[in-house]
């Protein structure tokens, strides 16, 4: 489904230009579920923005389905985000003055589907993520969980292919990261492409492989399994004194 | 995106941040109401002053001595002019047929007295003709009769309130009052009319001409008012009086004007004291306008995240300003209505304190104040809305 060939992101920083990305090549296929680690600056942000739609490479290829999306001009780009690609935050980016369901609609209000059928819809997508009962609520009155499980809903409402999660457990305590990470994975396991940029292992290890960034570059692809004791060292690190 | 959805959308962010908006709508409202309060004023005396003229009749000449010209003499050579005399005025009424009326006249201030009760008074010398020509009517007596210009007798005719204070609700008909040190016997009160022409009608005496001239010792007549048979011989006339008296005197030595000229060199002056006044109001109008660039660009700045989240979702840079520029619209539009109701009150209570001035918000005003306000919002909001668009989503987003 995503294919990278050589990939490359630079951008001017004072007089020096700064590598973001140099020569990225990955393959992802539809229905996989990828984490993304590394380190901050690792530029890992800055594929998952490409990875988007939100950045484009400098150089390199970026198919999306067979189509060569690095070409693309700013409206087909936003067509592309709008219909085939779903972004999870860490700080969830609900307008706060709308109430939960309203920014369930909002990505259909754009697109110009008729009020009656995007209020139906952005009630399906709040009963998939067990947040029907509290659909009139605004933003701050939710707790951290519910909200990031808003976000899950208005990035999925119209039908994406690709979600994208960008640290989406960085801001829960444990407990409702878990059951955000349950949910993007039942999501993951009913078809949808998963892409979750975490420094944290135990959400890594959910997922069936994994790659480690280090200063613009994949150094290390890791399996399930590499995936599973990296956590158990992680969790070894905690516990110890 | 319906235009609908459009405009809720707009709304919904308006009402985020009330305060601010609201203090933007007031800056927008007083801009128009000024402008609508202001034409009204400037209007308003417009009517005042046509219609202060309108009931004295749009066919009269007046025929002022002395010419508004320069005559290129030497100094000291023909400059005064020669007195415009009564015997003028019998040429007028002898010899141009097109003349209807001729009502000549001397003014002045003089003390008019009753026993203890004294009063400073305009005294206008005149002849029967006055009446018609000035529009005016009798309330009490007769007015002065049809007589010989020269005979001046020893008659007056009172104005209303001349005639409360100095007789105090007892019948003036028949009694005497003294004007400076003359003894005049008042045969007729003047109907109630208030101001026409800044003369306050109520406040004056008239006597026959010949008097006011003894009285005063006058040569000269102030001026002579002629009304013409029709409307259409107006130039005509004012050429053959000028001749008339040209020939007379020897020289072009009177200036005429009809009313028409007076009213419409009026009603010019007026108009363009409006556009003026509606000139400086609209700067309060461009103040707004900038009001509502600041409060746009503070709320683009507020919701950076937002910007990058519609981004993220698929909104185009198009749709986003459109969102923008919608609530500026909303913001100046709502303002400007706000404004209309503003200065619709100011101006009923300008007319509630001074009820002779027909001040009336003119519909060039109110439309073209609501216009301006909402294109000033539109090209105040443009900046903004390209700002939020071009904003950058992966900066916009890195934002909590």
């Amino acid at each position: 489904m995503i294919e990278l060939e050589k990939v490359c992101r630079s951008f001017p920083l004072g007089d020096e230009r700064v590598h973001a990305l140099v020569d990225v090549d990955e393959q992802i296929r539809e229905g996989e579920h990828v984490a993304i680690m590394g380190p901050s600056g690792s530029g890992k942000s800055t594929l998952l923005n490409i990875l988007g739609c939100l950045d484009k490479p400098s150089s390199g290829i970026y198919k999306l389905d067979g189509r060569e999306v690095g070409g693309l001009d700013e409206e087909e780009l936003t067509d592309v985000r709008r219909h085939q690609i779903g972004f999870v935050f860490q700080f969830f980016h609900l307008v706060p003055r709308l109430t939960a369901l309203e920014n369930v609609e909002l990505p259909m209000v754009f697109a110009g589907i008729s009020p009656a059928e995007r209020r139906e819809r952005a009630m399906q997508a709040m009963t998939r993520v067990d947040m029907n009962e509290r659909v009139g609520h605004r933003p701050d009155q939710l707790s951290g969980g519910e909200r990031q499980r808003v976000a899950i809903a208005r990035a999925t409402v119209m039908g994406p292919r690709l979600l994208l999660a960008d640290e989406p457990t960085g801001n829960l305590d444990s407990v409702s990261g878990r059951q955000v990470l349950d949910l993007l994975e039942g999501m993951n396991h009913r078809g949808l492409t998963l892409i979750v940029v975490t420094h944290d292992p135990a959400v890594a290890r959910r997922a069936d492989r994994g790659l480690v960034m280090t200063d613009g570059k994949i150094v290390r692809r890791l399996e399930k399994s590499d995936l599973a004791a990296l956590a158990g060292i992680a969790d070894a690190a905690e516990v110890s004194p | 995106m319906s235009a609908r959805d459009l405009l809720s959308f707009a709304i919904q962010s308006l009402l985020g941040h009330r305060l601010r908006s609201a203090l933007s709508l007031l800056g927008m409202g007083v801009g128009v109401a000024a402008v609508i309060l202001l034409t009204a004023l400037g209007e308003g005396a417009r009517e005042y002053v046509s219609t202060q003229f309108a009931n004295i009749g749009s066919n009269l000449l007046i025929v002022i001595p002395g010419k508004t010209e320069t005559t290129g003499a030497l100094p000291g050579m023909g400059g005064a002019p020669n007195d415009l005399t009564l015997d003028d005025v019998q040429a007028i009424q002898r010899r141009l047929r097109q003349v209807r009326r001729v009502a000549p006249i001397a003014m002045a201030t003089a003390n008019v007295s009753r026993g203890e009760l004294s009063r400073q008074v305009a005294v206008i010398g005149t002849t029967s003709d006055f009446l018609e020509v000035r529009n005016l009517s009798l309330g009490r007596g007769r007015f002065l009769p049809v007589s010989d210009l020269h005979r001046g007798a020893p008659l007056a005719v009172i104005g209303e309130k001349v005639a409360e204070e100095l007789f105090a609700g007892q019948n003036p008909l028949g009694q005497v009052v003294r004007i400076d040190a003359w003894r005049m016997r008042v045969i007729g009160v003047l109907a109630p009319r208030g101001t026409q022409v800044g003369v306050d009608i109520d406040d004056i005496v008239l006597i026959p001409v010949a008097t006011a001239m003894r009285m005063f010792n006058r040569s000269s007549l102030f001026r002579v008012i002629m009304e013409v048979r029709a409307y259409a011989d107006l130039d005509a006339t004012t050429d053959a009086v000028t001749a008339l008296l040209a020939e007379r005197h020897g020289e072009e030595d009177v200036t005429i004007l009809s009313q028409d000229s007076v009213v419409s060199t009026l009603e010019d002056i007026l108009g363009t004291l409006t556009l003026v006044l509606a000139a400086i109001a609209s700067i309060s109008l461009s103040v707004a306008g900038i009001g509502i660039m600041n409060v746009m660009l503070v709320s683009v700045s507020e919701r950076t995240s937002e910007v990058g989240l519609l981004k993220a979702l698929g909104v185009s840079q198009g749709q986003i300003v459109a969102a923008f520029l919608a609530e500026a619209t909303l913001l100046s539009l709502t303002g400007g209505l706000l404004g209309v109701a503003f200065g619709w009150t100011g101006v009923l209570v300008v007319v509630s304190i001074y009820p002779d001035l027909p001040a009336h918000p003119p519909a060039w005003a109110v439309g073209a104040a609501l216009a301006v306000a909402m294109g000033v919002g539109m090209i105040f909001g443009v900046l903004p809305a390209r700002r939020a668009a071009r904003l950058d989503p992966i900066m916009a987003l890195a934002r909590r």
